[in-house]
């Protein structure tokens, strides 16, 4: 445990110290500010033409926070896979690995540490920027999801998924091929729900059969479409279809899947990279 | 307590086809500071790989301070010095000998004590301040050697220590292998500066293909004096008495050359030729150097590396 947190620690400071934690809080409140802007502006229009009425409001208010918090699983997933990308294989590449793996520690220790750390700051990087749409909702369209903990907490599990795959990808790949794979993963994950979700409006078993597959395979989209779910249960008739659709919702058994996926995959990391040479 | 720090079986490493080290067997004694020289591509750092569990063997066995190779526990009694050192370059010398001190074991208290007495050591007590990306070869490598005695370590492998050391910074490399010595460690030295290892090492081992094919003991290594003998009136019957003091006499007019045993011979021999009556002008002895042992060991297939 005492060589896990002092990874963890370890890959904190080196994220900090190379700007990299500076340059995704900078980007994400810039995203929080236009969005922010957006919102005001948008809001204050619509109550100055007097016209809406307080259904479409709601339903307005509902998509628009549905679809920040779609760019902010995108850029959230995107910095789970981009913060580890070269940790591992990085480390192998320069031989900085080698000073760490002689030191009396398991190796699982490190990539554990690293993964937790990683989750760390993908979690806190999550806090902030859904905090902020669902703050920026509240303040200028008097809008409270129906649900908070349960949509982010699924969202930081999708990107968990992404973060473990890179991890993992890292032992044996070099950082260019396992931003390739990574990014395959989730593009895959990604096209599957749409086609699961579109096709199963027609009542389509296969395309539902190959959806669940690969989430099955790659579930990170699986946990943003049951999110969605959870923070649009009453538009969900509405809006079935497309990135904030939610014809095909993931199910709880999906969710401990994803649990499992996760904890297999880092495992397998773990195990890996006990047996690789250094 | 064993007595040997390091004792291999047929240590053997597989890559696909290649082999990189085909049949390691060692026993290096506690205390004594050993070479392992070999040319470019011999299997050297592979071997010191696996003896530090970093390379898995594909067979064979083997313990370093008496636990089987790769032993994590093991790991905090030996330090290790690779031949590039690098860690991550966003920290200072303090944090990177903190952050190594914590990953060995150290208790907080004392560690930053530790830690300025070695930096003064490695002559980094100025710059253990800037960030390791500020620093030139020659101080990373002193920065790492630092963190390789960190842990007061039983066991030190250096692995090309002095590769971007200017002269100072290799004297100090000799004398911390010196005080390592005299505080009972044993040292497992890889490099290619035969004359360092010369200067450092007990004994050697040379490597070739993966294998270990020579040992030396360099203190009183046998038949390594080079005795000539400048003699006037030897005749058959004084070189064969000759015999008794070396090997390999041969005679070329005045000039006698043999081998000698050990360098207490010389006297002795000086006395013998003398009683005998024998005329003796010149006595000069020479030990064969690591260079040429290293060019005769390696024979005709040794590859510029």
């Amino acid at each position: 445990m005492r060589g896990t947190l002092l990874i963890a620690r370890l890959t904190w400071l080196e994220t900090r110290r190379r700007r990299i934690a500076l340059a995704a809080l900078v980007c994400g409140l810039l995203f929080l500010a236009v969005f922010a802007t957006a919102m005001y502006h948008g809001f204050r229009i619509a109550e100055a033409q007097g016209g809406t009425n307080p259904v479409e409001m709601r339903i307005a208010a509902t998509v628009l926070t549905v679809a920040g918090l779609y760019v902010v699983n995108f850029l959230v997933t995107a910095v789970a896979i981009l913060l580890p990308i070269d940790s591992l294989s990085g480390e192998i590449g320069s031989g900085v690995i080698q000073t760490l793996a002689s030191k009396p520690i398991d190796r699982a220790a490190i990539v554990v540490g690293k993964w937790l750390a990683y989750l760390a700051m993908t979690a806190a990087y999550l806090a902030l920027l859904g905090g902020g749409v669902l703050l920026t909702m509240r303040a200028f369209a008097d809008f409270t999801a129906p649900a908070v903990v349960a949509p982010l907490a699924l969202m930081l599990l999708g990107a968990a998924v992404m973060l473990t795959i890179t991890i993992a990808g890292g032992v044996r790949l070099s950082t260019i091929t396992n931003g390739i794979v990574a990014f395959g993963f989730y593009g895959v994950a990604f096209i599957a729900g749409w086609i699961e979700q579109i096709l199963s409006l027609f009542q389509n078993t296969t395309a539902r059969y190959v959806g669940t597959v690969v989430s099955l395979v790659s579930p990170s989209d699986a946990m943003w479409r049951r999110a969605a779910y959870e923070l649009q249960p009453l538009t969900a008739v509405v809006f079935q279809a497309g990135p904030f659709g939610v014809a095909s919702v993931p199910s709880a058994a999906m969710i401990v899947w994803t649990v499992l996926f996760i904890a297999g995959v880092l495992a397998f990391a773990a195990w890996q990279f006990r047996r690789r040479p250094l | 307590m064993p007595e040997y720090a390091i004792e291999t079986a047929a240590l053997r490493r597989e890559f696909g086809r290649n082999v990189a080290v085909a049949g390691l067997s060692l026993a290096v004694p506690r205390g004594e500071v050993f070479g392992f020289l070999g040319p470019n591509g011999a299997g050297k750092t592979t071997s010191l790989k696996l003896l530090l569990g970093l390379v898995p063997p594909t067979s064979g066995s083997g313990t370093v301070l008496g636990a089987p190779l790769g032993n994590t526990e093991a790991r905090a009694r030996i330090g290790f010095l690779p031949e590039h050192f690098r860690f991550h370059d966003c920290l200072n010398a303090r944090e990177l000998l903190y952050f190594h001190g914590r990953l060995l074991g150290l208790p907080r208290r004392g560690l930053e004590t530790r830690i300025e007495a070695l930096l003064l050591r490695v002559g980094l007590d100025d710059a253990g301040h800037r960030p390791l990306r500020t620093y030139s070869k020659g101080m990373t490598q002193r920065a790492g050697l630092a963190a390789a005695l960190l842990g007061e370590p039983q066991l030190v492998f250096l692995d090309e220590p002095t590769s971007g050391l200017d002269p100072l910074g290799r004297l100090l490399v000799r004398d911390v292998i010196e005080e390592l010595r005299a505080g009972g460690a044993t040292v497992f030295l890889n490099s290619h500066l035969l004359g360092e290892v010369e200067a450092t090492c007990d004994r050697v081992a040379f490597v070739k293909n993966g294998r270990v094919v020579h040992e030396l003991t360099l203190a009183s290594a046998e038949g390594t004096l080079d005795v000539e003998l400048r003699l006037g009136g030897a005749d058959e019957a004084l070189l064969e008495g000759l015999a008794a003091f070396g090997s390999g006499v041969t005679r070329d007019g005045a000039l006698v050359r043999l081998h000698a045993h050990a360098e207490n011979v010389l006297p002795e021999l000086a006395r013998w030729l003398v009683g005998r009556g024998a005329a003796l002008y010149e006595l000069r002895c020479r030990r064969k150097t690591l260079e040429e042992w290293f060019v005769e060991v390696m024979g005709d297939d040794q590859r510029p590396g």
